[in-house]
């Protein structure tokens, strides 16, 4: 996304490729928007987490699903959004992981790293699919006094 | 850069280097695949050493626990040693780091097993 550009989005298949590819973006797009190194890694790990959601646990691997990942820019935010076409994440289900019973479980963690690593994150699960929207603001929360770099 | 692991003894101890990314795919499964090879030898007392892993998602978090839990299942034990910052964060803010004993030199984490 270059900086004029305020969107891009794509298409992808559900595939551990697209995983590699959404997280490759994200570190790209990041870094190019002038986020800071830790920043860049946090955006890029939250869509890499997104994107196995959405091609493991949403379209479950299945050829004739698709995953779509968009990027905006605004004045203040990146706004990434990553939807899928499965049957919808039940979001009563998905447990603490901090929670000591869960704490030696072998998955779940994943949304609780996109809270983590995100200032916001938003999740609407329907029966056509998944939506997860990722906000990094473009200053940290506590770093409103710094000047925009453009 | 994918998962690369090799493994060499020290004292009675299985020292695993791991180097690469431990993600979804190859470099969990690598892992994952060591780590019950080592068991099935009679290899029980196993150092994970992460010095060169730079990266881990939430399924490499996964399989760590996963070779922690299958070890400790089978009568061993299994340490972490040398985590870079990013590995510390991250087992930092999922709480493993009260789970794992982790150690910083080679040495001790050795010696810790006796």
């Amino acid at each position: 996304m270059s900086m004029t550009e305020q969107r891009v989005s794509y298409t992808l298949d559900s595939t551990l490729e697209t995983v590699d590819s959404a997280e490759e973006k994200a570190s790209r797009i990041a870094t190019e928007l002038g986020f800071a190194e830790d920043e860049v890694m946090q955006i890029s790990m939250a869509v890499r987490e997104g994107a196995v959601n959405a091609v493991l646990h949403g379209n479950a691997y299945a050829p004739d699903k698709k995953v779509t990942l968009a990027f905006e820019r605004t004045p203040e935010e990146l706004i990434i959004t990553i939807r899928d076409q499965g049957k919808g994440m039940d979001l009563s289900k998905i447990p603490n992981p901090l929670a000591p019973e869960n704490l030696l479980k072998t998955s779940g963690r994943g949304i609780f790293l996109m809270r983590s690593f995100m200032d916001t994150v938003e999740i609407r699960p329907s029966q056509t699919g998944t939506e997860i929207k990722l906000i990094k603001r473009v200053h940290g929360p506590t770093e409103g006094g710094k000047e925009a770099s453009q | 850069m994918s998962m690369k692991i090799s493994s060499r003894q020290v004292d009675g101890v299985t020292i695993v280097d791991c180097s690469g990314r431990i993600t979804l795919g190859e470099g969990s499964v690598v892992l994952r695949d060591t780590v019950r090879d080592l068991l099935s030898k009679g290899n029980k007392k196993i150092i994970l050493n992460l010095a060169d892993v730079n990266y881990i998602d939430s399924s490499g978090i996964g399989e760590l626990v996963s070779a922690f839990t299958t070890t400790k299942n089978q009568g061993g034990e299994l340490k972490l040693l040398n985590l870079t910052k990013k590995v510390n964060d991250l087992l930092q803010i999922t709480k493993l780091y009260t789970v794992f004993d982790v150690k910083d030199d080679e040495a001790t984490a050795v010696k810790s097993f006796k």
